[in-house]
Order: C-alpha cells, then structure tokens, then sequence
C-alpha cells in the first residue's frame, strides 16, 4: 500500500517538475540558446551559468530546459499518433472477431519484430535523417502494443452485463465500442501511455544521440550528449548533465505510469508484492 | 506437440517474408526512386539512368524483390554501392565482433540479473532486497548510450584502466577482449536490471506455493530448494525476459558500437547510411529483424520444453 503510494507521487512530483520546466522554457530561459559566444566556452558553474557554459558558450541550463521541450513533444506527438491507431486497431479486432481480430494481431505480432531503432535507420536511410523521421519510428512501434492492450481490455468489457443490454436493445457493434468500450477501457490505456511515455523519451535520446532525430541547431538531450562525448577530455561534466535529464524524465514517467496501475488495477498489487 | 512445432515454424517462416516485404517496400517503393536516394537530389538524369541500368532499378518491382529475396535466401546481398564490394563480404568481416559483443553482454546479462534477482527474493523485504530494487529501477530509467560514456570517463579518461573505444583486431586477444569490456557492461548493467526484477518476482511467486514450505518443512538445505524446486518452476517468465533481451541486446549493438567505435555490423549501418549505400542498409536491417524474430521463436520452442503444463496444452 505505501509503496505504491511512493512510486505515484514520486513520479507525478517528477513529471510535474519536467512539465513545468518545459512550459516555462517556451517562454523565458535563463539565457537565449541560439546565442553564441565563444569567448565565454567552458566556463565552469558560476551563480550567473549554475551549470557552466558548453563548447560555443551557450548557458548548459538554458540549453537542458529548451532541449526538455524537444523531449516532451516527441514523446506526446509519437506516443499520440501509435497510441490512437494502435487502440482503435485493438478495439475494432475486438468488436469484430473473426478475421479482422486475426488480421490485426498477426500484423501486431509483425511490429514487434521492428525495434524503433531498426524503423528510423530505414527512414534515415531512405528519406534521410530527421526529428519527423525518429518520431514516425516512435510512433509505428507503438501500435502493436496499444493495439494488443485495447483489445485485451475491449474483450472483458465485452463480457459484462451492460454491453449485452446494449446488444440487445440493438445498439451496432461501432456504437457500442464508441460510447461504452471506450470509456472502460480507458484507465489501462492511460497507464500504458504513461509508461511508453518513458520509453518514448528514451528513443528519442537514442536517436538524436546517434544522429537520426533532432537535427542542429534544436536542442536535445540526445544530441548534447553525443557532442559531449568528443570533448569528454576537455569538459567531462557536460556530458553528465543531459543524462540525468533523460533520467529523470524516464523515471517520472515510469514510476507514474506503475503507481497508476496499481492504483487502478489492484489485483496486480497483490500478485506483485 | 510436432503440430505446434510445424504451426510455430510455419508462422516463422510466414513472419520473415512479410519482413523481407516490408523493407523493401519502405526502401525501394516509399522513396520513390532509388536512384535518387543513392546519387542525391543534385544528381543528372543521365548519371540517374547510368546507375538504374547498373543496379537493374529499371526492372518491374516484383521482379526486383524476387531477385533481392532469392538471393538473399542464398546468402547474396548484392554489391555495396559505396564499398564495391559484395555486402555478404562486409557482414562477413564484421559478424564475428558484433557476435561476440552481443554474447558476452547476454552471458553477463543472464549471471548478473538472475543473481541479483534470487538474492532480492531471498532477502524479501530486507534491506538487500530494497537495494537491488531501487537499483534496478534506476537502471531501467539509464540510457545504454550514457551509462557507456559515463564508464568511458571513469575507467578510460580518468583511470586510464580500459581503452575508451576503438578495436585492435582479435589478432591480439587480450587487448581486443580488454577493449569489449566497457561495452558489454554498458549492454549488460541496463539489461540485467530489467532480468533481476523479473527473476525476483518470478520466485517470489513460486516461495509462496505449498510445495516449497513442504520442501522446507522437511529440513532440505535452501540450496538444494533453490536448485531443484523455485528456481526450475520460476524459470518460464525468466526465460521469456532473456528471450526479449537478445533482441534488446542484438539491436542494442548497434547504439554501443558506435559509442564505442567498434567496427561491427552497427557502425556498418552508420557508415552506410552516411554512404547512401541504400543496399547495405536493407541487407542489415532485414538481417536484425530476422535475429529478433528468430530470438522470439526459439523462446516459444523453450516454453514448450521447460514447462511440461504447456506441453500439453499445445500437442
């Protein structure tokens, strides 16, 4: 019981924090991130640069904050579109059985053979690098699960009492789905965006670390830290801050995404413990 | 059983072609003109024609995918655009580092996270148990590719213990497994945290069954109760994580090799992709999914072998 408790509001304190920085960035940062000045590179942690300044003088948390938006966008945008398809895909499998239940699972089963990774250096391959690129990469991988998810959800709730009166008293199969498969299956649909929140957030690092997401001059986590790394002699730190970031973004959303299930689930609670 | 087995390869081999379709489509069809993804937008239409008549682009598509599929089922990836050499020659030179990268970070993956995991359950709600917890969930939340960097600084700039990247070739063993130290524990700390969490809780279930508090009542040493009761019966959520991770592991490769500037199949897609080599690209990619697909088809072929209650169900 408290330690669920825990997990929740920790997470919800992070994401919050995250949020917050990120909605606040697009309106004010410490220092203007597209200004340049060389003369004050490397500059170590000062009251006016709390973390110091990186390679071409640019504040290192004005930079953290503006790339947090980058971040978030990502995760909103790609696990939007792969979380609305992927459910819709769930729910119509659901509500139709037959050949379109085994249609879609088969290609669910498909998607899970294409790791995020693997679906951006096709694109990146193909149409060359890009944020839009790295995000449609999100996004495909998450169709599969959201749509194992819905359906998994949709085939209880198609189960119960209330849905057979609809049945009976004749409401159509799409009807049903929109007015009352929906709404019940909406709390493990919250979790599991939650929590490929996370994973979200982690792709997107990954990729515009290794290139193939956020191009320069937008700043991202990623990014920052693959420049870093080739001046890991000269300034070791700067290719710590970032890190904690992706860190702590993943691990608010994770942990969220864990105490809302337990919340809304408590049979897991107890199998779990 | 057989029936599951010749249902199971069916579906395998089912799943290999609609990925061998899938690829080429995304990278011959999507784009529109190879030719132009290759030579770039600047390119002449006759350096465009030259190229299309070279590489047969100028063949119908389904003809172009059959020749592409039958080679490949034989081993042929065509030529690499950039290289000029057969990409089955560039795989060939570079497999064995990703292999053993791959290996090395799954071996310490598997010691590592069942370990942890056993001594969390067997401490359940003692301190040890809470730390290997808090520790694995901060793992998760770790990037692969900062975890790496981060053990670059330590051990490479600042203890100077373990070079920082590069590979010298397994003409010198010693310093070439020096070298994949750093990137198997960067594959295997993130991967294990995962492993120990699903071990934990795997044989916590499995203490609390009646057959083990007999097993206790009866004076067994816990060694013997670990090895022949909990762990055997804890064994088919591990075995699917494991199963999960080489995909996991086998992609996540393809991130640390070019941390760590390893010469294998990873940094080949890099190099590739910054080539425009669009042939290579399609060779590697075809061949990761088909290691992650073929990684979840023998987890199912183990299911039906560890667990003797699915055994029956699926003859």
């Amino acid at each position: 019981m408290r330690r669920r408790q825990v997990n929740l509001w920790l997470g919800a304190a992070l994401v919050g924090l995250m949020t917050a920085v990120a909605l606040v960035s697009l309106f004010w940062t410490p220092y203007d991130v597209t200004q340049l000045t060389i003369s004050r590179k490397f500059e170590p942690p000062s009251p006016t640069n709390w973390l110091g300044t990186d390679q071409l003088g640019r504040d290192v948390v004005s930079l953290l904050m503006a790339a947090s938006v980058n971040s978030l966008t990502v995760a909103f945008v790609a696990v939007g579109i792969g979380g609305s398809i992927g459910t819709a895909l769930g729910l119509a499998a659901s509500a139709w059985g037959g050949w379109v239940e085994t249609l879609v699972m088969r290609l669910a089963d498909l998607g899970f053979a294409f790791p995020a990774l693997l679906f951006a250096i096709m694109l990146a391959a193909a149409f060359g690098p890009s944020l839009g690129n790295a995000i449609l990469a999100i996004a495909f991988i998450n169709i599969p699960i959201f749509a194992r998810v819905a359906r998994g959800a949709a085939n209880q709730v198609w189960t119960r009492d209330f849905v057979l009166a609809g049945q009976v008293a004749g409401l159509g199969r799409l009807r049903l789905t929109v007015d009352h498969i929906l709404p019940n299956i909406a709390a493990p649909i919250i979790v599991q965006a939650t929590i490929e929140f996370a994973v979200a957030i982690l792709a997107e690092a990954a990729l515009s670390y290794l290139g193939l997401g956020a191009q320069p001059p937008l700043p991202s986590w990623g990014r920052m830290l693959a420049e870093a790394q080739t001046l890991m002699y000269l300034a070791p730190e700067l290719a710590i801050y970032p890190g904690l970031c992706i860190i702590a973004a993943v691990l608010g959303f994770g942990l969220l995404g864990d105490g809302l299930r337990d919340v809304t689930d408590p049979r897991l609670t107890r199998a779990r413990a | 059983m057989q029936i599951f087995l010749i249902r199971r390869s069916l579906g395998f081999l089912a799943t290999l072609f609609a990925i061998s379709v899938i690829v080429f489509l995304v990278m011959n069809v999507l784009p529109g003109d190879p030719a132009v993804t290759i030579l770039g937008i600047d390119s002449t239409e006759d350096a465009r024609a030259a190229l299309r008549a070279e590489l047969g682009l100028d063949r119908p598509i389904w003809l172009r995918y059959g020749d592409w599929v039958w080679g490949a089922v034989r081993g042929d990836f065509g030529t690499s655009y950039f290289f000029r050499v057969p990409v089955s020659e560039l795989i060939a030179e570079r497999l064995p580092l990703t292999l053993s990268l791959a290996g090395l970070a799954m071996l310490a993956t598997v010691l590592l996270g069942v370990t942890l995991g056993i001594v969390a359950a067997a401490n359940h709600g003692r301190t040890g148990d809470w730390l290997i917890m808090v520790l694995s969930q901060l793992g998760i939340a770790v990037p692969a590719f900062w975890l790496s960097i981060l053990l670059v600084l330590l051990f490479a700039v600042k203890l100077r213990w373990l070079p920082p990247g590069g590979f010298p070739g397994w003409d010198e063993p010693v310093l070439a497994l020096r070298s994949l130290v750093l990137p198997t524990v960067a594959l295997a700390l993130v991967q294990s945290a995962v492993l120990a969490r699903v071990t934990r809780s795997s044989a916590l279930e499995v203490m609390r069954l009646d057959f083990v508090r007999t097993a206790r009542a009866t004076g067994l040493p816990p060694g013997r109760i670990w090895g022949r009761h909990i762990l055997p019966n804890a064994l088919v959520p591990i075995v699917t994580i494991v199963g999960m991770q080489v995909a996991a592991v086998v992609t996540g490769t393809i991130v640390i090799e070019n941390v760590f500037y390893l010469p294998g199949l990873g940094r080949l897609v890099f190099q590739s992709i910054a080539n425009r080599d669009l042939f290579t690209v399609q060779a590697l990619v075809v061949m990761f999914a088909g290691i992650v697909v073929t990684a979840n088809f023998l987890v199912d072929i183990a299911y039906a072998l560890i667990d003797p209650r699915l055994k029956g169900r699926l003859a």
